[in-house]
């Protein structure tokens, strides 16, 4: 065909169709960047698989323990703090956002000192986290005795009294209500489960709390734990990368550290949820 | 028909010409393209090795599937059969008696059922398929030098090659590979004591499947990031091939739902491992309550499903995507409904995800939440008829060669028909509950993923063999493969049907005690002669494919075909990088057959003045 000999020496234009003009980036995002994303909504439906396995395994249960109860400890020997030791690592947890954000934007700026010196805080920060979630599971397990296969924190199912006392908080004779909570005790290394007559008449022993519970608590907030161990790791590679001046002469620069920095605020915004589920509903 | 001109053009020319120079050989990052020996052949980050690495592991795979399945299958249409003679291969898998007969152990029985599910879904229609087509097709067709990732990318390989050691190891242990279905719902799967594949065959299988999980993501992100980020100059996503639509939204979709899958096998691993009962409760064994309390197995079949359905599609769309190309190119036509056919492949992705349920109509869910789910399972034969509607209508009037990826390719369409309408069926809670784990559900699923897939992929390779290895595959042979294989196809699974609607239960070692069924045992005799007859034609195929890599008959010309896609603008062995020199500019799309005269059109050829790129 002569036309099309004719043209093929002729460059033609692009025409209007032809937005795409290839080497740039659809979304204003590098490959790396894109690739960070679609690792973190792959993520993200990890976290959501476990948290409806979570949401449906409370559902089927009615002792589900009240979080106010169950997280009520606070280190210096305080109990009756419902959920102030969680807020505080909560709080921590975002604070190590803002200096993340902060290390980024140091990045931008291609200050050396500025990325190390936020980097560094950041790491304190998940550290911090990690730590506090240490003492948090250790109060759990040394001093409440709660395990995967025992779980001491439990809510009433009927309305009853109590037919003998704790020694503590509990007297022969006080009545309950059903949703009201409860936790059961060791004595010298023995389970404490007190008698109480339901309305029926009926004398029972106080039940252990749903197993799942513990199981839940520890699974996901353990694999939320290990998403923030791999972090501060990153976060420390990439210290020290920045710290011996690998990225100075990158074409991308500090790239690396916003990609570190979306990992960092996504495993937050995922305890956001968390937290949502274990502590505040 | 207008009169065409089967033009030739002259390719080297127009990249010269009107390439897009990205300074390749000048970039020092040209480095992570270099090859030793070890980096071009093993630990190799070339895209077109990988795919070849994938697709040779998935066909290993398909081979000792296949091979259990005969097996099986012989247990099924001859179980009074002296299965002695296997002894050498099978060992303690085959019980002698004492008179010297040999049979299959119902223990081992199970293994081979479960095995056979779990490596072809996982290793060979996942990483067989789409590993090698998405590894092959997409850079090359997308016109870059590689994938966004190239280290990552083999990374995702070596991942599958490990979960693929680890399955094999499973193999060989004493107690068997894992014997609990493909699925493996718990208890089976949970509780190691619960049968014999269940210790360290299970612990082996979760090892594995949660390495593939890592090579499915890696290679997934690498897909999705290398079509948005990496297409050439002109090549918008309105000009993408349909098998890169395909590939990237099958990308979409694993990296979606295998992730559900991860947090299933976690809890599934820590209910076998720590003594958790998410999956548990109730359970006697020997009589002896277990202390499991309060888990559901339902739960497990939610977050399993909410991967295994999409999954049929991961399976399915590349092959769509494939067949789609296969055609126009061999039929010498536009394919019909260019925008139909991507909506269709997005719209299909999108309701993958809404019908996992229907695999659970009798788990004993609520019946009003099956209505949800059987409404979303028809609403997706909608797009799916679109599809078949599309590829017949390319075929009309087209200049159809019958080639041998062609073959396949009609082969393909005509079983996702026979099996998508089997499909209408299973998906109606009604029906499902009469026909659920039956023969009919087997010859569903079969016909409609595995076959049709398997065509799929088989078009692919005969169309891209040339591409890969710079030689044909002898065509005679692929015709006889294709006709052994489609009738051999059929004959095993059609009369399955029959078998299913007379409530025929799959899984079954034995029907002895059912007096009822013994009407079935020619027909299940057919079956497996059939089955031996589809063995042997691939064993013809497996010939002719290693047998060409060496001596098939050597590519003289670029594109063969005559095909529009940007692969054939390289040159057959092109090396890392793709294109020696520019990269190819794009100015249409990939299915300008038979238009304004000429009988094709490549993608790098720039629009007459007076014609518009328009479909």
């Amino acid at each position: 065909m002569a036309s099309t000999a004719s043209t093929m020496t002729s460059t033609i234009p692009m025409t209007a169709e032809d937005k795409w003009g290839g080497g740039n980036e659809p979304m204003r995002a590098s490959y790396g960047k894109l690739m960070m994303w679609f690792f973190l909504l792959s993520d993200a439906f990890t976290f959501s698989g476990l948290l409806l396995a979570y949401g449906a395994l409370r559902m089927s249960n009615d002792a589900w323990p009240l979080p106010d109860h169950v997280f009520s400890s606070f280190p210096g020997g305080i109990h009756n703090a419902p959920l102030i030791f969680v807020t505080l690592m909560t709080f921590v947890l975002i604070v190590s956002s803002v200096t993340m954000f902060k290390a980024v934007q140091e990045g931008h700026r291609e200050n050396k000192n500025g990325v190390a010196f936020w980097l560094l805080l950041t790491i304190i920060g998940g550290l911090t986290f990690l730590g506090c979630q240490a003492w948090e599971w250790n109060t759990l397990i040394n001093k409440e005795h709660m395990t995967i296969t025992t779980n001491p924190f439990a809510r009433h199912t009927e309305n009853g009294v109590y037919l003998e006392g704790d020694g503590h908080h509990i007297k022969p004779g006080d009545t309950f209500k059903k949703g009201d909570s409860y936790m059961l005790h060791k004595h010298n290394g023995e389970w404490v489960r007190l008698k109480y007559r339901n309305e029926k008449g009926e004398v029972k022993l106080q039940q252990f709390g749903p197993q799942a519970f513990g199981q839940l608590f520890f699974t996901i907030t353990g694999f939320h734990g290990f998403h923030v161990f791999s972090g501060v790791v990153l976060l420390l590679i990439i210290l020290i990368n920045v710290i011996s001046g690998v990225y100075v002469e990158r074409r991308n620069g500090y790239e690396m550290v916003e990609k570190v920095g979306l990992y960092w605020h996504f495993v937050d915004l995922v305890w956001v949820f968390v937290f949502l589920c274990f502590y505040l509903l | 028909m207008a009169k065409v001109q089967a033009l030739d053009y002259d390719v080297d020319k127009y990249l010269e010409e009107q390439g897009y120079d990205d300074h390749f050989h000048e970039h020092e990052h040209g480095d992570k393209y270099k090859v030793s020996f070890i980096s071009k052949y093993i630990f190799s980050t070339d895209h077109k090795t990988i795919a070849k690495q994938y697709l040779i592991t998935g066909m290993a795979w398909a081979f000792i599937g296949a091979f259990f399945s005969l097996i099986f299958r012989l247990q099924l249409g001859f179980p009074d059969m002296d299965l002695s003679w296997l002894r050498p291969i099978l060992g303690g898998w085959i019980n002698i008696n004492s008179e010297g007969v040999g049979s299959l152990s119902p223990d081992f029985y199970y293994a081979m059922v479960t095995i056979h599910g779990t490596v072809l879904v996982f290793f060979v229609l996942t990483a067989g398929l789409s590993g090698t087509f998405s590894n092959f097709l997409i850079p090359l067709q997308i016109g870059a030098r590689d994938m966004a990732s190239p280290f990552l990318n083999m990374l995702s390989y070596w991942f599958f090659f490990l979960a693929s050691v680890i399955m094999l190891l499973s193999l060989f242990l004493e107690s068997g590979p894992f014997a609990g279905g493909w699925v493996a719902y718990p208890p089976l799967s949970a509780l190691p004591q619960a049968m014999m594949g269940s210790g360290m065959g299970m612990n082996l299988w979760l090892f594995s499947l949660v390495f593939f999980v890592v090579s499915v993501l890696l290679g997934g992100l690498n897909y999705i990031t290398t079509v948005i980020n990496l297409r050439t100059k002109g090549m918008s996503f309105w000009r993408l091939p349909l098998t890169v639509w395909s590939f990237f939204v099958t990308a979409i979709i694993g990296l979606l739902s295998f992730p559900v899958l991860v947090a299933g096998f976690v809890l599934l691993l820590l209910d076998r491992l720590l003594g958790t009962s998410f999956y548990l409760s109730d359970i006697f064994i020997a009589g002896e309550p277990l202390h499991h309390v309060g888990g559901s197995p339902i739960l497990y079949q939610h977050l399993f499903w909410f991967l295994g359905h999409p999954e049929v599609y991961i399976i399915i769309l590349p092959a769509m995507g494939i067949v789609s190309e296969v055609m126009s190119t061999h039929a010498r036509r536009p394919i019909f409904g260019y925008k139909a056919m991507v909506y269709s492949i997005i719209a299909i992705g999108f309701l993958s995800f809404l019908v996992w349920a229907h695999h659970m109509f009798v788990s004993g869910m609520d019946p009003f939440l099956a209505n949800f789910f059987i409404l979303f399972t028809l609403i997706i034969a909608v797009p799916s008829a679109v599809k078949v509607f599309n590829w017949i209508t390319t075929l009309y009037k087209g200049n159809i060669h019958l080639t041998v990826p062609m073959l396949f390719a009609i082969g393909f369409v005509s079983f996702f028909i026979s099996g998508g309408l089997t499909g209408l069926f299973l998906g109606n809670a009604p029906i499902d509950i009469q026909m659920h784990d039956t023969y009919f559900v087997v010859a569903h699923f079969h016909i409609v993923m595995g076959v049709a897939a398997f065509f799929g992929m088989f078009a692919g390779i005969y169309h891209w063999f040339p591409k890969m290895f710079g030689r044909y595959m002898n065509q005679t042979l692929g015709k006889i493969h294709f006709w052994l294989t489609i009738v051999a196809a059929y004959m095993v699974f059609w009369p399955m049907h029959y078998l299913g609607v007379a409530g025929v239960p799959r899984r079954y070692y034995t029907f002895d005690s059912f007096v009822n069924f013994s009407q079935f045992d020619t027909l299940n005799q057919i079956i497996t002669i059939f089955a031996f007859v589809g063995f042997t034609a691939q064993l013809l195929f497996a010939f002719n494919f290693f047998y060409s890599i060496f001596y098939g008959k050597k590519v003289s010309e670029r594109n063969p075909y005559r095909a529009n896609t940007l692969e054939w603008s390289a040159p057959t062995n092109p090396g890392h990088g793709n294109w020696p020199g520019k990269l190819p500019v794009v100015h249409r799309w990939p299915y300008d057959f038979h238009k304004n005269g000429s009988d094709y059109r490549p993608q790098y050829v720039p629009l007459d003045p007076d014609e518009r790129d328009v479909h």
